[in-house]
């Protein structure tokens, strides 16, 4: 067998150990992983607890934002009632689709992924415990006031779209659209925080020997998930920067009149809103595949075809965003490129769909709770997924879009693809975290609610869109005849409601939490790792993995890991520690030291979040000192972390020996690094995509650029900051000193160029107020003095742990990402001051 | 598709307005319409048997589907066959709908989304305005139609599901739309672009007429002298003219609706309202309870005798 990184695979052969383990090793891990006591429970960054706080609110926003949708269905039941007024019913589909899709789709499988691949990758945990911890929290403190502003009439009321001019200053006044646009804030960083996470946590601390091909199917539907979150959430996060910016400061990037576009949004939200889908369905998927070979008591029909198929979907999902504007007079070439792609992506679920399909037909399945939601799952996706191709044809789509049509059409997708396999999911796992199973006998009865509820909500709105019935209306007239569809669809969602409520007080009858301990076991004998017998430090030792069912290939390994018969039976430096393996074969190459429980994530969380609503509520002061505080608060957290300890290398079983500190590009900390550096690439990609969009939809509005000849100086200034922060690693071997003066220097540098740029736009008496161009060249170069801001941070940072001798020599991981940082920003600088005087300069 | 010769409103009846076309802009797309729904109830009940065969099916037919193989017919073989065979009938049907193709004998008429209702500019073949309306647009038929759309404000979206699909109309662009009617009635249509406040109450109609009363009805725009009195002299004095025109008297206000002739119109509140008398002035009293949020004030000071003389001028708007 070959090798990746030189690691012989035949040391496998060495386990499982046969010597016993001293008792006391158990008894150490308890005590580094120890239960938290009182207060301790908001410090915790253990995953076991984060994992189900997290997953405990997103399941709390889930609730909230179905009694906002029942709320709407007892309005519209008959024609012309007055039980919710006009204002606040505008506010409650707002807020269901806002809070559904960002407050509980994409936190919930995030949390599920925090909660459960740590487990199925046999890790001691993630590998950014705290980063999880205060994604969590800015998460659960911004959220929940977010959901507050509904109660004092300021939740937002431009639709979850936010379609300016609609959400502009000028139609819409109040601090409502400011709630939506800041509180989406939260909700970016925490998604970020999570992707960043689950990408590094499932590619490098996978078991030894579970190669990408034996890794379980949901962790692969997690990595695909974790890569689209990078890629696509960029777009909002400037769409909703620019929004923001028009609103507070008068720069036009959407207003028509001054050079700005509506559709710039359009465009800029759907490249995120569309593989949003995507983003909430391949989890559930995911889960749907783990689950439904458990169900069927057989391996996975067709592993490698949905692993192919999730990728497909992942790359076509970027490619149908403007199926959502076939109706804002797109040329025919365009709409038709985007109804193949749309077509196209129909094929992967039908692949994934096909596989659930053969497994269940090779097995012997059984009708407990798990599998009676996967195939209703199946029956309601598929439906979903028909209407979808329907209406990826152009000119049907002209008839039913924004028609109640696509609301049923969503609603099936959406509950089928994601709600379904969300509480099969639950029902297979809870056994994992909780003393006891949820009960099988209700389960009948709530998923029989649920199914028939769901469907009689539902199918009738398609009947509706077809009559002619538009989305969002708060009341309908008589005459239309859409009364009696509408009746039915109330009935169904109080019969979903009642399926939800039932299920609720089966939690409340059975879920008893037990991280770590006790826990219900493997009642439906699936094969995976997270049904490993498990502590709060995990499994007692991380096992070799051969196969992708590992409990059912090998029948003694729960008892050989609990025996401690694996890697890391112990704890090797007294510390809470994880393997971190290779890529591709998972071969070991370092020992993680973890980091602890610490308030400072959660003091991080909360100043975010001050920051965030001070600004809503325009409370500037308030606003700055809370930034300020939150950015203590991750230094502060950071601060303990990248130490090394006395040893160089450790025993991590049967005599294998591995170093404990890495730097340079094998680290983890260098990965997460760069994927913040794509999402931050993209985000500035974004941006010179609607420099260029609105250069070709405007360009009445367009004024000649800086001088281009001009700008060299601005370019040299740059190429020797890139030069100055790739300079400090090779100095670092000198010394400390040398490193950091190298990096502060090269923020001094940008800063100068960005300084001489801005200047030469200035010169061109261009201001950002006048005209779409104007304002996003000098929002890029806002969003450069952002990069310089957090580099100049960073950089400071590395010289006060230089000034204490925490910098180690001859490398060390805090300058290395600091070095990369400032490297991408003085390349981020270089491509905006040339793409900027390139575009339009005709 | 039935030949009704009465008006008759959206929806209410078998079939559905989107599957009862009522002209050439409307009628293939509910022949690919009926295709669409009955196929996906195919595929979705051989899904569903599949479903049934992995579940309860023979040993024989289990072991057929339990494979590669099938994934590959079901989920890859028979999708790319038949979305083609769909792509292709969508593209070509795209292009043959879509206004880019303009032979130049059209209709035309400008319409801007406003919030709430809808300004209606009948052009000539140059694009000079001839004659202006709101809320309604009246049509020959058997002639098609180019709708330039526009918006004055946010984003409104235009559609009548009978006559054709549906347009977004978007602040500083234009967007064009080709609607025809083959037989007389009267077409409703909502906007259908959420556009804030009473976006759910922002409704139109399309009168088709047969050609000799299209052109009895464009003889009759010529405004009619109609009676001044009491009710003209309230409509003046108490600012109802700083928002309306009403050609021939000095109101000429543009921020509403034209109401030169809104006594012939079909509908008051932009499609929300029969018209009458009574209604009229129910409406002029109290818009903002039969609209919330509409742009135009409640005129609670007038009084009965007041509402009435005011309902009844401008009902005699013809």
């Amino acid at each position: 067998m070959s090798s990746e990184t030189g690691f012989d695979p035949a040391l496998y052969a060495r386990f499982p150990t046969q010597e016993p383990r001293p008792p006391e090793e158990e008894e150490e891990l308890r005590r580094i992983w120890c239960k938290p006591k009182g207060w301790e429970y908001l410090t915790v960054v253990n995953n076991n607890y984060v994992g189900i706080y997290y997953l405990g609110t997103a399941f709390l926003f889930f609730l909230l934002a179905g009694v906002l949708a029942l709320l709407m269905r007892v309005q519209l039941a008959a024609p012309l009632m007055e039980i919710v007024p006009q204002a606040t019913y505008n506010q409650l589909f707002t807020m269901h689709g806002t809070v559904m899709m960002f407050l509980f789709a994409v936190p919930v499988v995030e949390a599920a992924g925090v909660l459960l691949l740590p487990q199925m990758l046999a890790a001691r945990d993630l590998p950014f415990p705290r980063l999880s911890a205060y994604a969590f929290w800015a998460y659960a403190v911004g959220g929940l006031c977010f959901f507050a502003s509904l109660f004092v009439g300021l939740a937002p009321d431009g639709g979850w779209f936010m379609y300016p001019p609609l959400t502009s200053k000028a139609y819409s006044p109040g601090i409502n659209t400011d709630f939506w646009l800041l509180g989406i804030g939260f909700i970016e960083i925490s998604a970020i925080a999570g992707a960043i996470e689950i990408i590094v946590g499932v590619l490098r601390t996978r078991a030894p020997g579970m190669t990408l091909d034996k890794m379980p199917i949901f962790a692969w539907a997690m990595l695909v998930f974790a890569v689209m979150i990078v890629i696509a959430f960029p777009s909002v996060i400037l769409a909703t920067l620019l929004l923001e910016i028009e609103r507070a400061l008068g720069w036009p990037f959407f207003d028509a009149a001054r050079g700005g576009d509506p559709l710039l949004w359009q465009h800029l939200f759907w490249f995120f809103g569309h593989p949003e889908v995507y983003i909430i369905f391949l989890p559930a998927a995911g889960m749907m595949s783990m689950i439904v070979a458990t169900v069927a008591r057989t391996e996975l029909v067709g592993y490698r075809l949905i692993v192919l198929a999730m990728l497909a979907t992942g790359f076509i999902s970027f490619g149908v965003w403007a199926h959502h504007m076939f109706t804002t007079g797109m040329p025919p070439m365009t709409t038709g490129f985007f109804s193949a792609a749309s077509m196209a992506v129909s094929v992967p679920a039908g692949i994934q769909v096909f596989s659930w399909i053969a497994t269940l037909a090779v097995g012997k399945p059984r009708f407990n709770a798990p599998g009676l939601f996967v195939m209703g799952s199946i029956v309601v996706f598929v439906t979903g997924g028909l209407t979808g191709v329907m209406v990826a044809m152009v000119p049907f789509d002209w008839q039913m879009h924004d028609s109640y049509f696509i609301v049923a059409h969503l609603h099936y997708v959406l509950i089928g693809g994601m709600v379904f396999p969300l509480f099969a999911a639950f029902y297979h796992w809870i056994p994992m975290v909780s003393r006891r199973a949820l009960s099988e006998r209700l389960a009948k009865w709530v998923f029989g609610l649920m199914f028939v509820g769901m469907n009689v909500a539902f199918m009738p709105m398609h009947l509706a869109g077809l009559m002619g019935m538009p989305r969002r209306v708060y009341t309908y007239l008589l005459e239309h005849g859409w009364d009696l569809p509408n009746l039915v669809s109330t009935i169904g969602a109080f019969l979903l409601a009642l399926g939800i409520l039932l299920f609720l007080i089966d939690l409340a009858r059975n879920f008893r939490l037990a991280p770590g301990e006790g826990n219900a076991g493997n009642v439906h004998g699936a094969g995976t790792l997270e049904w490993l017998p498990n502590a709060l430090y995990a499994a007692r030792s991380i096992p070799v993995v051969n196969s992708r069912e590992p409990l059912w290939d090998d029948p003694q390994m729960s008892d050989d890991v609990a025996k401690g018969r694996y890697f890391l039976p112990r704890s090797a430096t007294g510390l809470r520690e994880t393997i971190v393996t290779s890529p591709l074969r998972a071969e070991p190459q370092y020992l993680q030291i973890m980091p602890g429980p610490s308030p400072w994530p959660l003091a991080a969380a909360v100043f975010t979040a001050g920051f965030f609503l001070g600004l809503t509520v325009q409370a500037y002061p308030f606003a700055i000192a809370s930034g300020v505080l939150a950015v203590v608060g991750v230094l502060r957290w950071l601060w303990e972390t990248d130490r090394r300890v006395g040893m160089e290398g450790v025993d991590i079983g049967a005599d294998i020996r591995v170093p404990t500190y890495v730097t340079g590009p094998k680290s983890h900390g260098w990965w997460a690094m760069v994927i913040l550096l794509v999402v931050m690439g993209m985000i500035f990609a974004m941006a010179l995509f609607s420099l260029a969009f609105l250069w070709s939809n405007q360009p009445g509005h367009w004024a000649p650029p800086a001088p281009l000849a001009a700008a060299w100086t601005v370019l040299l200034l740059y190429a020797a900051a890139l030069a100055l922060a790739v300079a400090a690693r090779a100095l670092l071997r000198r010394g400390a000193g040398w490193a950091v003066a190298a990096l502060l220097l090269s923020v001094l540098a940008a800063g100068a160029a960005l300084w001489l740029d801005h200047g030469q736009w200035r010169a061109t008496g261009l201001i950002p107020q006048a005209s779409g161009q104007a304002a996003s060249v000098f929002a890029l170069q806002a969003l450069q003095g952002c990069a310089l801001v957090i580099g100049a941070l960073m950089a400071a940072y590395c010289a006060a742990r230089a000034v204490r001798g925490l910098v180690s020599q001859p490398a060390n991981n805090t300058i290395d990402v600091t070095m990369l940082f400032l490297a991408y920003a003085a390349g981020q600088g270089l491509v905006g001051a040339l793409f900027t005087r390139v575009i339009g300069i005709g | 598709m039935n030949n009704r010769a009465d008006p008759v409103p959206i929806g209410g009846s078998w079939p559905p307005p989107v599957l009862d076309p009522a002209g050439p802009f409307s009628e293939p797309v509910t022949t690919l319409a009926w295709a669409l729904l009955i196929g996906g109830a195919v595929v979705l009940l051989v899904v569903l048997a599949a479903l049934g065969i992995a579940l309860f099916g023979s040993a024989r037919l289990k072991a057929r589907l339990g494979g590669e193989k099938a994934i590959w017919i079901g989920g890859f073989a028979f999708p790319a066959v038949v979305l083609t065979g769909l792509l292709i009938w969508g593209l070509m049907l795209t292009s043959s709908l879509s206004a880019t193709r303009i032979a130049g004998d059209e209709m035309r008429v400008r319409i801007v989304g406003e919030m709430w209702w809808w300004r209606v500019h009948y052009l000539d073949g140059d694009g000079r305005e001839m004659l202006r309306d709101a809320n309604e647009l009246h049509i020959p038929v058997g002639r098609p139609v180019l709708l330039e759309l526009d918006a004055a404000d946010v984003i409104h979206s235009f559609w009548v599901p009978r006559l054709g699909g549906k347009m977004d109309m978007i602040p500083g662009r234009t967007n064009r739309l080709l609607i025809q009617a083959d037989r007389p009635g009267v077409y409703k249509g909502q906007c259908a672009e959420y556009c804030g406040g009473p976006h759910a109450l922002m409704g139109f109609v399309v009168i088709a007429h047969a050609p000799e009363d299209f052109a009895r009805w464009q003889a009759s725009r010529t405004p009619a002298a109609a009676a001044g009195g009491r009710g003209l002299d309230l409509f003046l004095s108490s600012g109802c003219a700083a928002c309306h025109t009403i050609r021939g008297t000095p109101a000429n206000g543009l921020a509403g609706p034209d109401l030169t002739h809104v006594g012939s119109r079909h509908t008051l509140g932009a499609g929300i309202l029969p018209n009458n008398p009574g209604t009229m002035a129910g409406w002029i009293a109290d818009s903002q309870a039969i609209k919330p949020g509409n742009r135009m004030p409640a005129y609670r000071q007038f009084d009965g005798a007041e509402l009435r003389a005011i309902g009844d001028y401008l009902a005699a708007l013809k």
